[in-house]
């Protein structure tokens, strides 16, 4: 006889469980749709949050750590949306801003020829052609609980489409706005195909607007077409401590596509950012980068899966981290060669700055290698700052703290400026600088 | 200017610097010459503030201050300069950015107004066209992907922009070609002053043909075995350390 052990709900799936049940009949979309949510959450309820004993979720034991699961944020109320509306005006141009996991038309301005936006809630409640087939798709990458909770609860979203041979001069924003009075949970997933032979800048960032600390399950699809170019940034800055972000990335390449994506996170809470990149067709590009830097009890994990189902692919990951204080750092990156995908060229690195002894960094790269014409490498390092680079400086005139500061700065920035435009990398810059000089602020003060 | 007292210091328990003296007044450039392992670098680093050496004894006078119970940027600030047998790559940093925060730093220690940026502009070219430092390279980060000759001239283009009372050059000449020799040694010589005292050290006499020095020192066995003029360096050149390398054992 054969005993199934079913694990007891800890109080945050229970009240999952209870959220699902109360919102999906005001959740966008009918049939299929309806039936795609109740099969999600199925699918994550089988197995509840994950936790230490799935591999992929081994450093973030989200079962241990989501003590409760916040209601869905409340439309927001008329002076909270006056309050964002002179905020949104601030926005740089091509901003599509998403209010607590809702897509907000009148705060988005004008867009630029050759793309299509639309809310994901439209998409689905008009079963638009594809649009299921796209997002079904992207389950078959990503076999995760936090993905399947995001297709049950997906609220909105944006659907972006941007027109074979388009190409884009400036970037296109999309904002997360939070602006719900109570700690709450927000849903989001958008879309976006991008055509054949297109450029796109696409950049993601927060906009706080006087929101508290809350939940946030997010999912971005991009889809980039045959020799399309993708140039990817995210801003995960605007965190507020105690709060909880899970954020998906899918992306999938085609034949000869150039993608390239960076991703900064500081700041409160929990972060778990998991990437989940397919190189499809022959001959593409594809640059992963990201900067995490992390402060107190701060934990931020980022874990790639990468797949080179395709030949001739060049794929780079490259991630950098700087702990301070008692903070936490996961990478973890695994990257498959399958058989039939010769000659490709991956290689792989994560570097972590270490400035206390109480900081944790916790570092896994993995390969799976079935092709056997291919060039693959990947390292990981942990360490303190260079103790020569510090000496040259300090015989300078650097004072210590300054010495540091400009070695860690440079760390961070090396990353950054591959991002590739100007206005975006001086933005990057500034979130850097600006995180040093808190952190020397808060250094002063614990001298005093 | 500079008076090194009884200095003696050890690493890893390892006795490198034995009860050295040395004196090198204000004007002089004076050379200290010696084999391999005679603790020539380590004297550099000990005046500089490098932290893995044990002071067990001795001072480090500059202009009657002891310099040992400063930290390396305080050093800095008060006059002196190292420049490096093996200047440090540092990935990420615009070589002009650690110039101005260099520079600015040592103003702001002692109390002086930082660099307006035309300022600034004007004496790093001054510095540069000296070194022949090409304005690309400033833009580089500093030292990633420099020749060993242009490592050794933008750390001597350092000391021209930082303009110390006192520096000290660790084997500047190690790696140069005999052009590149010529551009650092110019640089050095376009420095010297009444004011500012220099310590070169060198293992070949070939350096000191370019930067004629005041004096020379032998270094063996980690202290000054002799001290002459500057015919003690052609000396050198035919006889070798060998004798002397016979002393310090």
């Amino acid at each position: 006889m054969t005993a199934q052990i079913i694990p007891s709900r800890t109080a945050a799936e229970a009240a999952l469980a209870e959220i699902f049940a109360s919102a999906k009949a005001g959740l966008p979309g009918s049939g299929a749709v309806e039936k795609l949510r109740e099969e999600s959450f199925a699918a994550f309820a089988r197995g509840g949050l994950p936790h230490r004993r799935i591999e992929s979720w081994h450093y973030t034991d989200l079962r241990a750590l989501m003590r409760e699961a916040l209601p869905i944020a409340p439309a927001p109320t008329r002076e909270r949306r006056a309050a964002l509306r002179k905020a949104a005006a601030a926005l740089p141009a091509n901003s599509l801003v998403l209010v607590d996991g809702v897509f907000a038309a009148e705060l988005s301005g004008k867009l630029p020829e050759g793309v299509k936006v639309t809310s994901l809630s439209a998409a689905l409640a008009e079963d638009r052609p594809g649009i299921l087939e796209s997002l079904a798709a992207a389950w078959a990458e990503a076999d995760d609980a936090i993905v399947s909770l995001n297709a049950a609860l997906m609220r909105d979203g944006v659907v972006i489409d941007v027109a074979p041979g388009a190409s884009l001069a400036a970037p296109l924003h999309i904002v997360y706005a939070s602006v719900a009075e109570k700690p709450a949970a927000r849903f989001s997933r958008s879309l976006v195909k991008v055509g054949a032979g297109a450029c796109l800048r696409l950049n993601e960032m927060s906009l706080g607007a006087g929101g508290r600390a809350g939940q946030t399950n997010n999912a971005l699809i991009v889809d980039v077409g045959e020799g399309a170019e993708v140039g990817h940034t995210l801003s995960l800055t605007d965190t507020r401590p105690g709060s909880l972000r899970l954020e998906t990335f899918l992306v999938r390449v085609a034949a000869r596509a150039k993608f390239d994506s960076f991703a900064l996170v500081t700041g409160g809470g929990l972060m778990r950012r998991q990437i989940f990149k397919l190189f499809a067709g022959p001959d593409a590009k594809g640059t992963l980068r990201g900067v995490s830097l992390l402060r107190g009890r701060e934990h931020a994990d980022t874990t790639l899966f990468v797949r080179h189902a395709a030949t001739g692919c060049e794929g780079r990951q490259a991630f950098r981290y700087i702990l301070d204080e008692e903070s936490t750092g996961v990478f973890q990156g695994k990257v498959v060669v399958e058989p039939g995908a010769q000659k490709t060229d991956g290689k792989m690195l994560a570097k972590a700055i270490m400035l206390s002894d109480a900081a944790t960094m916790n570092s896994r790269p993995e390969l799976e290698i079935f092709a056997d014409d291919v060039i693959c490498g990947h390292g990981a390092t942990c360490g303190g700052l260079n103790a020569d680079q510090l000496f040259y400086l300090e015989t300078r005139g650097l004072p210590p703290p300054e010495a540091e500061a400009l070695l860690l700065e440079a760390f961070a920035n090396e990353l950054i400026d591959d991002i590739g435009h100007a206005d975006l990398v001086a933005a990057y810059r500034a979130e850097v600088a600006a995180w040093l000089a808190a952190r020397a602020r808060s250094e002063t003060r614990s001298v005093a | 200017m500079l008076e090194i007292k009884n200095l003696n210091v050890a690493i890893g328990g390892r006795r490198i610097l034995n009860d050295l003296d040395l004196k090198v007044a204000a004007g002089e450039v004076a050379a200290i010459m010696g084999p391999n392992g005679s603790g020539k670098s380590t004297l550099a680093y000990v005046i500089a503030g490098k932290e893995d050496y044990e002071v067990l004894s001795g001072e480090v006078l500059l202009d009657g201050e002891n310099v040992l119970e400063l930290s390396p940027d305080e050093r800095a600030a008060k006059g002196l300069f190292l420049a490096f047998q093996y200047p440090v790559e540092i990935p990420g940093v615009a070589t002009m950015t650690f110039l101005k925060a260099a520079l600015n730093a040592q103003r702001k220690q002692r109390g002086e107004e930082e660099l307006s940026i035309p300022e600034f502009m004007k004496r790093v070219k001054k510095a540069g066209d000296m070194l022949d430092i090409k304005p690309e390279m400033l833009r580089r980060a500093l030292n990633v992907g420099f020749s060993g000759g242009e490592k050794k001239r933008m750390d001597i283009m350092q000391m021209a922009l930082l303009e110390p009372r006192f520096a000290i050059l660790d084997e500047t000449d190690s790696g140069l070609d005999i052009d590149a020799v010529r551009i650092v040694a110019d640089g050095v010589n376009a420095l010297r002053s009444r004011q500012r005292g220099f310590l070169v050290i060198t293992h070949y006499p070939r350096l000191l043909e370019h930067i004629v020095p005041d004096t020379v020192h032998v270094m063996a066995g980690g202290r000054i075995v002799r001290s002459g003029g500057k015919e003690l360096a052609s000396e050198l050149e035919r006889t070798g350390y060998r004798e002397y390398a016979e002393e310090a054992a």
